[in-house]
Formats: structure tokens, sequence, C-alpha cells
């Protein structure tokens, strides 16, 4: 299953990549993904995908909508720090430490990420459940990690 | 179609500038790197779209998926950019850079 799957997400990057539609060319193409999907098929999903990863998409891609309006207000709200004459009465820069409920890599990864994304935290560090951020103002730094972990828990973790 | 691109044009630049004044104007390592790696992210997923979307003006197979192709460059930009702003701080966290905090001057 996971190889096959592997196989199209492949074969569809090589169509875009490529962009010739005659038989020669693709050909080649379902050669060398065939090729690569032998080599390589544990890569792309891990052993625990299968089961329900369309559920994961779905959530995945929801999340995906959330975070880009996230990430625009949030610009938003350094370009007004930035642009604000007293700019150093308003930041507050400060270390977080915090603990993690999430336990698969995949969604620890999408939430360092997404806090990096977001402007106002840089994640800096994460050790088995704890993360270090580092935050731009005192409000940015209260709200951690708040209500973009639960979404990522949503998206990304098992039931329960 | 025009103007769709021109306007996420504009809005991009505004990012970069505002990233760009950001560097300039914050005043420590870390809090450039706010500015540096979220304002530019943002700007340059802007400036990319409005490529991919004037470039669709004369729809045919081969524009499409050069804009296809202008939409990975988008998601790569995505992933790596946090990532290298991860990787530089934590980087000058280890080397010892001290952050600024409220109450002192400017560096």
């Amino acid at each position: 299953m996971t190889r096959i799957a592997t196989f199209f997400i492949m074969f569809a990057f090589w169509v875009l990549l490529s962009g010739m539609f005659d038989a020669f060319h693709l050909s080649l193409g379902v050669l060398s993904c065939l090729l690569v999907t032998h080599f390589s098929h544990d890569l792309l999903f891990g052993q625990e995908w299968s089961s329900f990863w369309l559920r994961r998409l779905t959530g995945w891609i929801f999340y995906l909508f959330w975070l880009v309006k996230e990430i625009v207000l949030a610009s938003l709200q350094v370009a007004y720090i930035v642009l604000h004459p007293r700019m150093l009465q308003l930041i507050d820069p400060q270390l977080v430490r915090f603990r993690t409920r999430l336990k698969r890599n995949i969604s620890k990864v999408t939430f360092a990420q997404s806090i990096t994304l977001t402007p106002g935290t840089i994640a800096v560090d994460m050790h088995d459940d704890e993360f270090t951020v580092y935050a731009l103002t005192r409000s940015s730094a209260e709200s951690l990690p708040g209500e973009m972990e639960r979404r990522v828990a949503k998206a990304l973790e098992p039931e329960g | 179609m025009n103007i769709l691109a021109a306007i996420l044009l504009i809005l991009g630049v505004f990012f970069f500038f505002v990233g760009v004044l950001g560097i300039l104007r914050f005043p420590d390592f870390y809090t450039r790197l706010h500015a540096a790696g979220k304002c530019d992210t943002l700007a340059a997923i802007l400036v990319l779209l409005a490529v991919a979307i004037y470039n669709l003006q004369d729809f045919s197979l081969g524009t499409v998926l050069v804009s296809l192709k202008i939409l990975t460059i988008v998601a790569f930009v995505f992933i790596a950019s946090p990532t290298a702003t991860h990787a530089i701080t934590e980087a000058a966290l280890i080397a010892g850079v001290e952050p600024w905090t409220k109450g002192e001057g400017r560096k």
C-alpha cells in the first residue's frame, strides 16, 4: 500500500518536473520512479501511517489554511512593532521553556516549524518533550503552547 | 489576473520592506532574526504566488507546469526558512550570544 502511494506521488512529481508526455519519456519516468520506490518506499510514509492517513491528510490541509491565516495576522503584528516609533518599549524578548504533550515526531516538528513561522516566536531547541522558544513580546510568550498545539494535535496525533 | 498579481507583489514588497526595517531597527541578534526569518518567508511566498499567477496569462500546458513548479518552490521555502531560522538561533545560543533584555540600551 505504501509502495503504491509512494510510486504515484513520485510519478506525479516526475511528470510535473519533466513536462514531457510522449511514450518514451513517460516510460523512462515510470522506470526511474519504480526504482526509487523500490529502494525508499519506507521513507516517505513511516510504519505507523497506513491505516488512517486520509483523515490525517484532511486534518493537515485544514491546519495549513489556519496556519497561513495566523502567519499573515502575526506578520502584520510584527510590521506594527517594527514601524512603531517607540519600538524598544513594545518588545520584551525572553526565552520560554514548556513541555508539550505531542507524542509523534512529525507533530513535534510541525509544531516547532509553526512556532517559528508565526512571527513573534522562534523555536530554538527541542529535547524529548521540552521546547525552548524565543519570544519577541510578553504576549506572544504567554500565548504558548496554547491553541496551536491543540490544532497540531487534532490534525496529526492519533485519536485519544 | 494582472491586478491580483500586482496586489500580491505589492504586499510582498511591503513585507520585505518591513523585514529589512526590522533588521535595521531591532536591538540584538535574536530580535533581528525575528524580522528576517518571518516577514521574509511571507514576502517570498507572496512574490512567488504573484509570479505564478502572472505566468498563467496565456493559459497552456507549459505555463501551468511552470506555475506548479513555482508552487513547489513555495512549499520548499515554507519548510526551509523556519528550519534555517531555528538552526541559526540555536547556533547563536550555543555560541553564547547574549540576548537583549528590557532596560538595556541598544547594542
